[in-house]
């Protein structure tokens, strides 16, 4: 899915209601593309037959569709989303737009990303699972499908966890999964040939009233300024102070 | 030296760079292949700036737009090459790194 760049510095809009995305650089989010290359990888490995990459937002998230038919991707879906709706776009109404694909491409496995950087609620997986009723493989750092079945190591608090889920099943991508490969000019090019369809969540029967709203954005407290000390016993006794020792 | 590759390499140092055509000496891009248009793509998401890529790029292949031994022109690509993984492997660990910083736990 498409968000701010990663490396973008966030500013929140002056009347605290978002953060400002006009003119910002916007690009595929970073577990996306680990979960876009990892079904590439199914398909070099003649694992699975096909890759559908799907997107759900405005026009502009039909570059990130693009990117993922750069690594590999055989055709996309873009699932159109704009204005107040796509504002209030959110893991539920994602959730329930893959479920509808996800029968209506008959698909075998749904891989996402573990969570989005620009929301962070890390549900879009769980929720779509959910809702068709398939197992889950989350926060997978290592994916092996077999069969009418998939070996997903997960990264855990404390550690890692081994699990052996059927398919038809939904997996979320985390850090270490893979190494996502670099779209570049001519894969591009390529790609420009490869299909993406137009979809309107309508068409698909779902409906994408929110559940949430959002009262205010703030930025994070600015962190105090530091204080500079002479010497060692400066120090210790500026710590005694501020009850630290 | 005409080479049909010539045509592509222009239209695509073109695409990317703001409708102003550079001209350059037929033999390094007879060989040059699509490198132009792959570095400067590439260089949209160089860390010190898109503006900044453009100009070290220009200013790299001005610097050989003469050179005809076809020798020195092989090594020259090969350093294009050189440059686009080594571009590659930085975006990659820019962004690991950032996720590595932001998501997990510090290592001790």
């Amino acid at each position: 899915m498409r968000v701010i760049d990663y490396a973008v510095k966030i500013r929140v809009k002056p009347d605290n209601s978002g953060v400002v995305t006009d003119g910002v650089k916007h690009s595929m989010n970073p577990f996306c593309e680990i979960a876009v290359e990892e079904a590439v990888k199914l398909k070099e490995k003649k694992l699975v037959k096909e890759v559908v990459a799907v997107s759900c937002g405005p026009q502009q998230s039909q570059e990130t569709i693009r990117t993922a038919l750069a690594m590999g991707a055989d055709r996309g879906i873009h699932v159109e989303v704009s204005g107040k709706d796509y504002e209030s776009l959110g893991p539920l109404q994602v959730s329930k737009i893959m479920a509808a694909l996800a029968k209506k491409e008959e698909a075998q496995l749904i891989i996402l990303g573990k969570q989005a950087i620009d929301d962070d609620c890390n549900q879009t997986g769980q929720m779509t699972a959910a809702l068709l009723d398939w197992p889950q493989g989350t926060f997978a750092s290592e994916v092996s499908l077999d069969g009418d079945n998939v070996k997903v190591v997960r990264e855990i608090d404390g550690g890692l966890e081994t699990i052996r889920i059927n398919t038809p099943a939904v997996l979320t991508a985390d850090l270490r999964l893979n190494t996502p490969r670099y779209a570049t000019l001519p894969n591009i090019m390529k790609a420009k040939k490869k299909k993406i369809a137009n979809v309107k969540p309508a068409d698909l029967g779902v409906d994408l009233t929110s559940r949430l709203e959002v009262l205010r954005v703030d930025e994070p407290p600015q962190r105090l300024a530091g204080m500079k000390v002479e010497t060692v016993e400066d120090l210790v006794a500026k710590l005694k102070d501020a009850g630290r020792v | 030296m005409a080479n049909p590759l010539k045509g592509e390499v222009i239209r695509l140092y073109k695409t990317w760079v703001a409708g102003k055509l550079v001209p350059i000496s037929s033999s390094i891009w007879a060989r040059g292949g699509v490198h132009p248009g792959q570095l400067l793509y590439l260089g949209r998401e160089y860390p010190k700036g898109a503006a900044y890529f453009r100009e070290r790029l220009k200013f790299a292949f001005m610097k050989n737009k003469d050179e005809t031994d076809p020798e020195k022109i092989k090594q020259l690509v090969a350093r294009g090459d050189h440059v686009i993984k080594e571009l590659e492997a930085l975006y990659f660990l820019r962004k690991y790194r950032a996720m590595k910083k932001r998501y997990y736990e510090p290592e001790n």
